[in-house]
């Protein structure tokens, strides 16, 4: 984690190298070591990139009586390492990624005169509104309405697999135990199986 | 006679020491073994297991590494843990922490051919997702000690009587050479070994096991509960699934405790792998050599056509070397042992050895796969619970539509059985919300709305028989080779409509189960069979190429999977199947296995084989 953050700290710079196809973009491999996590590829996204990211994804998961914000718990990060992983999907997120917070930052620059990361909240918000729906967006915000429902799938994703985000949504597995108890009394009867 | 039940469950009660396998190089075998077993999966680790048990002299050659299940294993690892949070790639096709070693769709330097949907010719095999591949087959390998059983669902379900006679029921198909009564007392030896937990609950074509030898099952899960509750209401039965992991310890092996996803493999040995159960406690009889890395390419012959042993590269210095035996047992995987048999040609054998009758390659059968998922609103904002459980399903619906099948109201022959998934599982890598419940949707509602719906999603996967056919079948490519020289296969595939209809039945099942559940179905239920069937080989049941049958003309291999032809040379893995019912093949090519090694081991000593 220290590594990715550092790299995505130096920016553009990294980007350059990476595409000039130079073996910076190593892939997991068919056998790597499953007990210890290593990134193999270099981090593509800019500083401010990662920036606009982070507002972003606070947009779509704050920080709540729950559990803390995206951000806090490292999304952003998490989506760099996403859309810089060589294989095509993630090849495919991040045109749509990139494409996606140009896009933002036109937008921002538009209505309110700002950059994206400068808006306030309800301003950010306003934008989010008008592309959060891919079913009710107006025809000229489809490619953004595309942009947001990747980044929502991704901040979700990258959220709900933290320790944070798995407490948050109520998973209290991965314990060891000498038999298997089935469902609590509770649990009977909230489903009607008392 | 020495292979009673109770020798066997000697054999099992025996403690063993686990697993850090030796493995030898090619300097240092034998000049001549009695056996070589080519393959360590389910049929070969099997098959290594009794002959050295039997005193036996083995050497087992694998394609891939050597691999220890119990230092390799992420056993508690979060998917936080993986690069990509575990998330399928081309590399990794099922995850990260899948214990799949080198494999998967693809292997690296080892392509096979396929065509592609609307497009002429052959092509190298590439796709990784089954969902976007447009390939006519896919096939999955792994290269490791221990083969698909490190990383398979554990379901371990008995072919019943209708099973092995299908074409005296119904006229399709081939009959197999033996009966559910010749296999029934192999079925116990293989549970009492395995570890296979499971109820005996007298259905029809269902077999029961001997008494004692099921493990108790896990007691359902929530969702399994109101599944069950759903599935009387349509006359669906839903019982116990037959799993081989132990809920009771078994032979020094620890019982499962019910966390970490069982395709990971199991460090603690709780599961079925024949990396901890057969590989280990074989090479400790001191009978058994071990070399990794050896691909084998060919059987080799004297001039009165016997088997004499296997050429084989050591992949390590891309060598070509020999093992020598008096007999060779393939278990390299149906597909795989069939193209060792077509590379292995010489002027006695023109068209590859064993193939007298043409019948290697052909047949190939894969399972009739569909599936569906509901999301249910009786399971939304429950109180969190523990539902880990063994990782895989606990119940399941055997086949239950025989009656109306017999009556003439169904428009297709045999059957599938159903498997459920859902539940509050380590979340992973995408969306907990699918898109048609959360487009809008984003801030703190959007975390109200994961925790409301988290754990309400059901999934309903068909698994069902395949009929053999003669359009469904692999030959070698005349042009293409692998990294090692090694003629590869390319695959011919077709499903009729006898399997179509089947996944279109599975579809209308699923959505009125999910209705019967008071659910939603995510999406609609794809009613054109030809579309809800999976790609064939897509559910890895990969049987058939080399069937066992009642003579030499119309079969490769007789019942005691001995290849018609060269009295010295066996095949042991899904190869023999004649027909694949809906039962998930591992269990049969184990027990198929410990039936024909046995044998063999009679014959050695009766001296019939040389």
């Amino acid at each position: 984690m220290q590594r990715m953050i550092a790299v995505a700290a130096a920016g553009s710079l990294v980007e350059g190298r990476v595409f000039a196809g130079t073996g910076l973009r190593a892939a997991i491999g068919t056998d790597p070591n499953l007990r210890a996590k290593v990134i193999p590829w270099d981090l593509v996204l800019s500083g401010p990139e990662v920036k606009s990211l982070a507002v972003l994804c606070d947009l779509i998961l704050p920080a709540d009586a729950h559990s803390p914000s995206a951000s806090a718990v490292g999304v952003p990060e998490f989506i760099n390492e996403w859309v810089s992983a060589p294989y095509p999907q993630q090849e495919d997120d991040l045109k749509l990624v990139r494409e996606g917070l140009r896009w933002i930052e036109r937008e921002a620059a538009a209505t309110f005169g700002k950059r994206f990361n400068e808006l306030t909240e309800k301003e950010g918000i306003a934008i989010c509104d008008a592309i959060c729906s891919i079913a009710r967006a107006k025809p000229e915000h489809a490619a953004a309405a595309l942009f947001f429902a990747k980044l929502r799938d991704l901040a979700a994703g990258g959220y709900y697999t933290t320790p944070e985000g798995s407490k948050d949504i109520g998973y209290i597995g991965n314990k060891p135990m000498a038999e298997f108890p089935g469902p609590p009394p509770e649990v009977l009867k909230h489903l009607g199986l008392e | 006679m020495r292979w009673s039940v109770q020798y066997l469950l000697e054999l099992c009660a025996g403690k063993f020491e686990g697993a850090l396998v030796p493995v030898i190089t090619p300097r240092k075998t034998l000049p001549v073994y009695d056996v070589i077993v080519v393959g360590s999966g389910a049929g070969g680790g099997l098959a290594g297991y009794i002959l050295a048990k039997a005193g036996v002299k083995v050497i087992m050659l694998e394609a891939g590494r050597n691999y220890d299940p119990l230092t390799e294993t992420p056993m508690f690892e979060t998917t936080h843990e993986a690069p990509l949070r575990d998330a399928p790639t081309p590399d990794k096709p099922f995850g990260f922490f899948d214990a799949t070693v080198n494999g998967g769709w693809t292997v690296p330097d080892e392509p096979y051919m396929v065509k592609r949907r609307g497009k002429e010719g052959w092509e190298e095999a590439s796709d990784w997702d089954t969902q976007s591949a447009t390939q006519n087959f896919m096939w999955w390998r792994p290269r490791m000690l221990g083969g698909r059983t490190n990383h398979w669902a554990r379901v371990a379900l008995r072919m019943g009587p209708y099973d092995f006679k299908p074409r005296s029921r119904d006229g399709m198909g081939f009959d197999w050479p033996i009966t559910y009564e010749d296999m029934a007392s192999w079925y116990d030896k293989t549970e009492a070994l395995i570890g296979v937990w499971g109820t005996n609950e007298g259905m029809e074509n269902t077999p029961d096991s001997a008494p004692g030898v099921l493990l108790p099952p896990p007691r359902p899960r929530g969702y399994e509960m109101l599944a069950r509750r759903a599935c009387a209401k349509l006359g669906i039965p839903m019982i116990p699934s037959h799993q081989a992991i132990l809920t009771k310890p078994l032979n020094g092996r620890s019982s499962c405790f019910y966390a970490t996803d069982c395709g990971r493999g199991c460090s603690i040995r709780a599961n079925f792998q024949s990396t901890t159960v057969l590989i280990p406690p074989a090479i400790e009889t001191g009978c058994m050599d071990l070399i990794t890395d050896a691909m084998v390419r060919e059987v080799t012959t004297d001039k009165s056509g016997r088997a004499t042993g296997v050429i084989y590269i050591d992949k390590a210095s891309g060598r070509e070397s020999r093992a020598s035996a008096r007999v060779v047992v393939l278990c390299a995987s149906g597909c795989e042992s069939a193209r060792i048999l077509l590379n292995s040609k010489s002027a006695l054998f023109p068209d590859g050895l064993a193939n007298g009758s043409g019948k290697v390659g052909r047949y190939l059968m894969d399972t009739v796969g569909s599936d569906l998922t509901g999301q249910i609103p009786a399971l939304e904002n429950c109180p969190p619970h523990n539902e880990d459980g063994a990782s895989v399903l606990h119940l399941y619906s055997p086949w239950w539509l025989y009656k109306e099948q017999r009556a003439g109201k169904m428009d297709f022959p045999r059957g599938y059985h159903i498997e459920l998934s859902g539940g509050r599982n380590m979340p992973e890598m995408g969306n907990p919300l699918p898109a048609s419940l959360c487009d809008g949707v984003y801030g703190k509602k959007l975390k109200e709305e994961a925790r409301r719906y988290y754990g309400s999603f059901v999934s309903f996967a068909g698994r069902g028989e395949m009929i053999p056919n003669e359009k469904a079948f692999c030959e070698i490519d005349p042009g293409r080779k692998d990294k090692w020289g090694i003629p590869v296969l390319r695959f011919h595939w077709d499903f009729s409509e006898r399997e179509t209809r089947q996944a279109a039945h599975m579809q209308k099942t699923f959505s009125d189960i999910i209705g019967a559940l008071g659910g939603k179905v995510i999406g609609s239920p794809q009613l054109d069979g030809a579309k809800a069937i999976a790609i064939g080989g897509t559910i890895i049941h990969e049987v058939g190429t080399t069937c066992m049958g009642a003579d030499a003309k119309s079969s490769v291999l007789n019942q005691w999977s001995q290849a018609w032809e060269i009295p010295n040379l066996f095949v042991m893995d899904g190869g023999p199947f004649v027909s694949n019912a809906d039962k998930n093949p591992t269990l049969t090519i184990l027990a198929l296995a410990m039936r024909s090694s046995s044998w063999l081991v009679e014959e050695l000593r009766k001296g019939n084989l040389g």
